[in-house]
């Protein structure tokens, strides 16, 4: 009888302290999970790597993803990089780097724009909003113009 | 062998800090046990609702920036991208409303219980204030995550605040930290939120417990009659049963807790633009609904005064009359029961109960 | 002294020398100048030419009143005789006719050799295009009633179309037009309607133009013409609208609207879209519903009909996709989960989507359909990338979930230590 008792204790015992050390794992996991750093260390990226060096000829451009919308970055045939958004005034399609004219152009309605970003012909009623574009290292940064 | 090192440690930090008398003090320490006893749990649970506060907070100040530019993109940033970051928010925002039911139920009972009269004033002072505190806590909370609907909500709750006579203007712009609801009341409520509310709270919670830890628990009127009368009362150990009763509760409000927050993760809402015409439905928090629903039902003037002036009055004067309850119920203190005022009380909950649903089916 | 010298008045110094160069240098030299002289004695309204002239563009390039209407302002003003200066020897015009106004702008305006030394970008074709447009040909047929150029330039306060003031800045170009053809009663006995300005006004260019203030939207000269200004004809419509919308007009042209288009005499782009009105299309303006344009021609049967229903219903499934997919994303995000590359993968299919409505004017229901077919799999893509993202979060949700019950469990537990505690205490 007394020994049932003594058994049933430590049971009851066991178990409580089984189930208190996990919810404590349980909390502290979370936690630590919390506190490392994501992989996108900032909440608002006003800057991303578009490109690296090299990856582009000359007298081309290339997508990239920017936050939620699409950038363009364009390598130029004289040899820089310039970086615009990619959303079309117009009705918001991707546009596209054109190596035979040397422009940006969008193939919905045939917008285009040149190399400032400026809207030259078709139906964009305004220039695409134009990034910074910087070279650290072997990365081509481009960055939204802040202010 | 285990044990005996656990004694050595024991020895040496008790020798150096006074472990043992502090040990003595919860040993010795007993609750008294009678029909009413469970409304003691209430406390404890607002004060582990209060710590689980303090933790998820400060987790999320590593993430948080208090900027109109990036406070919401900071949240998203902390839900979407940070590892358990959701959790961590949901159960932060939880937490608190949770914690302000639970405080009210607390409050309430030892309203009911008359627990207030002497010497315990001071104590229901403190307890009053902290509920103020965790109100401004909720207040400016809310406006943190820079969302449309908490946006407007703050434009509103300022507003009635800058309708005050004479006093309103300054207020209004001190509350603000300008003319309009902008990035600097966010860097202004974040401040508040994370560091002035704090220090009270802090101080005031410290005085609170070692006031009850001084005088103990309070006994409802009948049971103090009859040991007044040197009847004898049955009383319980803190340590182990009424801690571990505790534990129960804390464990309990602990699992409510994530139960809510993974089943109904609290949403972020779209991005509050000051240029944007006000949403429908815009709504405090349901603690301050019943103010909000009142001043809505208020008409426009009564006799010369406006009405929503009348209505702050209202508030303002049950307040203070929240706070100095000990003082106008002199009766308990003769351990009678002021019938009038158990009954004003009611009154009371009712109307909060009754209004808080009012303003959610409006 | 002092005001000269101190620093904090070097702005306000500027500014007094800036105003006295700009405003006493001309007025000096006209104070010479005595045809000025005598009208400003004469004239004092705040319309009167000498006081508009101050800003006008030819006085502030030094183009004096006898320049234009010649005469000799050197003398006249002391001799106390304006005849002196108003000779018709020294070649005095005075106020030239209405119908001689053309005329006598383009002495200069149409002279290659002066322009060029003095505004080489100006064009010099204006009075050429004047003598073409239904202006033009109503006044030399004796209307004088009809816009020559003061009646859009105005005569002595004549600014550059650059000049924000001016009625002929772009922004200002449909108020200008509509001075004559807004009013009902000025345009009665042409015949012609008078609604175009509130048209325009309410139509994506107007609002372009206006609420945005896109100085690249078409205005009315856009089309029109401005010097050359006449209606559009039937065969220049298309051409008119593919100035900007030339992809569009590039797909009609190879439609199978064309041709029988052409041959019963239906302007093109103007009969959907209208001309002035040109309002932001629908969905619902394609297709057989009560809205749609196809069904004014199209009936159930014949061909039109079909392909507009199959169009249509190309158009609303992708759409319905997107907004469900859209949905999905909203609702997802808000539980905490990064969905961004899923929400910028969308683009990919609103691209389709817009491409899409853009090809309903090759009136071909395959190539609508091939491009929704696109759209709708880059959609379901999304869709279902999102859907696995959700999922990965409802598994977080029920790891939280068995959480919970940990907790249900070890407050069992806990309840049972104090059932046993105090029995033994009991005991």
């Amino acid at each position: 009888m007394e020994g049932k008792v003594k058994t049933r204790r430590s049971l009851l015992n066991w178990l409580l302290t089984g189930s208190l050390g996990t919810l404590i794992l349980a909390t502290i996991y979370p936690i630590i999970r919390f506190i490392y750093p994501p992989d996108k260390p900032e909440a608002v990226r006003n800057t991303i790597v578009a490109a690296k060096v090299g990856e582009l000829e000359k007298n081309s451009g290339k997508i990239f993803k920017f936050g939620t919308k699409p950038g363009i970055l364009v390598y130029t045939s004289g040899g820089d990089y310039r970086a615009f958004s990619a959303v079309c005034t117009h009705l918001q399609c991707t546009v596209q780097y054109e190596p035979t004219r040397g422009d940006i152009w969008c193939a919905c309605h045939n917008g285009r724009f040149d190399l400032t970003g400026r809207n030259i012909s078709g139906p964009p009623p305004s220039p695409l909003e134009a990034y910074d574009v910087a070279i650290r290292g072997e990365e081509i940064i481009v960055s939204r113009r802040t202010g | 062998m285990t044990r005996d090192r656990g004694r050595k440690i024991y020895d040496w930090l008790d020798s150096r800090v006074g472990l043992s008398s502090v040990v003595e003090l919860l040993r010795q320490k007993q609750v008294p046990k009678h029909r009413h006893t469970t409304w003691y749990y209430f406390g404890g649970m607002t004060l582990f609702l209060f710590v689980i506060q303090i933790i998820t907070g400060i987790f999320l100040l590593l993430y948080y920036r208090p900027t109109a530019e990036a406070a919401y993109e900071s949240v998203k940033f902390i839900m979407t991208e940070v590892e358990f970051g959701w959790l961590m928010r949901s159960i932060h925002s939880w937490s608190a409303n949770l914690m302000i039911a639970v405080m009210l139920i607390h409050m309430f009972s030892v309203f009911f219980l008359k627990s207030y009269r002497k010497p315990r004033e001071v104590t229901w002072i403190s307890g009053v204030l902290l509920l103020f505190l965790s109100l401004a806590f909720g207040f400016s909370g809310y406006l943190l995550p820079w969302n449309k609907l908490a946006y407007f909500a703050t434009k509103v709750g300022t507003d009635i605040a800058g309708s005050i006579p004479v006093v309103g203007e300054p207020v209004l712009r001190l509350l603000r930290g300008g003319e309009e609801v902008t990035g600097a009341t966010l860097t202004r409520f974040f401040g508040v939120h994370v560091a002035i509310l704090p220090m009270i709270a802090t101080f005031m919670l410290g005085l609170h417990l070692f006031l009850i830890q001084k005088h103990g628990m309070a006994l409802p009127l009948k049971e103090a009659r009859e040991k007044e009368a040197g009847g004898d009362l049955q009383n319980i150990p803190f340590m182990p049963n009424f801690l571990l009763r505790d534990a129960i509760g804390w464990i309990i409000a602990l699992g409510f807790l994530v139960f809510l927050a993974s089943v109904f993760p609290w949403e972020l809402g779209e991005k509050a633009d000051p240029l944007a015409s006000a949403p429908a439905g815009i709504k405090p928090e349901w603690f301050f609904m019943f103010m909000f629903q009142t001043l809505k039902f208020i008409p426009g003037h009564i006799l010369f005064i406006e009405g929503e002036i009348l209505g702050i009055l209202a508030f303002s004067t049950a307040g203070a009359i929240l706070l100095f309850i000990p003082f106008i119920d002199k009766q308990a203190n003769r351990l009678q029961d002021n019938r009038s005022l158990t009954i004003a009380g009611a009154i009371a909950l009712i109307y909060f109960i009754i209004f808080t649903i009012l303003g959610y089916i409006y | 002294m002092t005001f000269w010298m101190a620093r904090q008045y070097r702005s306000v110094r500027y500014i007094l020398i800036l105003v006295s160069i700009v405003v006493l240098v001309p007025v000096n030299r006209l104070s010479a100048d005595s045809c000025m002289k005598c009208h400003q004695e004469i004239e004092g309204a705040p319309d009167s030419p000498t006081k508009l002239i101050v800003s006008d563009i030819h006085y502030r390039n030094a183009i004096s009143c006898a320049d234009c209407h010649g005469g000799d302002p050197t003398v006249g003003y002391e001799e106390g005789d304006p005849s002196l200066a108003m000779d018709p020897e020294k070649g005095y015009i005075g106020v030239p006719s209405y119908n001689e106004i053309p005329k006598f702008c383009s002495r200069c305006h149409s002279d290659v050799e002066y322009m060029r030394e003095r505004r080489p970008k100006l064009r010099i074709d204006q009075h050429q295009l004047y003598l073409t447009s239904v202006h033009g040909k109503r006044l030399k047929e004796g209307d004088k009633r009809v816009a020559q150029c003061v009646s859009c330039h105005g005569a002595h306060g004549i600014l550059s179309s650059n000049d924000v003031r001016s009625s002929t800045y772009v922004e200002n170009i449909p108020g200008t037009c509509a001075n004559c053809h807004a009013n009902e009663d000025y345009m009665a006995r042409y015949g012609i309607p008078t609604d175009q300005y509130d048209e325009y006004s309410r139509s994506v260019h107007g609002r372009l133009l206006f609420e945005k203030h896109e100085k690249s939207a078409p205005t009315c000269n856009s089309c029109h013409g401005n010097h050359g200004a006449a209606p559009l004809g039937l065969a220049s419509i298309a051409a008119a609208c593919g100035q900007c919308h030339g992809i569009n007009q590039a797909l009609f042209d190879k439609s199978p609207h064309f041709e029988p288009w052409k041959e019963l005499g239906i302007p093109e782009c103007i009969r959907c879209h209208n001309h002035h009105l040109v309002l932001t299309p629908t969905d619902n303006q394609v297709g057989v519903g009560e809205n749609s344009f196809c069904i004014e021609c199209h009936s159930r049967g014949d061909n039109g009909y079909e392909a507009a229903a199959e169009m249509s219903s190309a158009i609303d499934s992708l759409k319905m996709l997107i907004d469900e997919a859209d949905s999905i994303i909203r609702r997802i995000e808000m539980s905490g989960v990064d969905i961004e590359t899923a929400r910028y993968n969308l683009t990919e299919a609103t691209d389709r989507l817009i491409e899409a409505r853009n090809k309903i004017h090759s009136f071909n229901s395959r190539t609508v359909r091939d491009i929704t077919k696109n759209g709708i799999s880059k959609a379901r893509h999304v869709i279902q990338s999102a859907e696995e993202a959700g999922e990965d979060m409802e598994t977080k949700q029920k790891g939280l979930l068995f959480t919970s019950i940990l907790i249900i469990i070890l407050a069992g537990l806990l309840f049972l230590k104090i059932r046993q505690i105090e029995g033994r205490v009991n005991k």
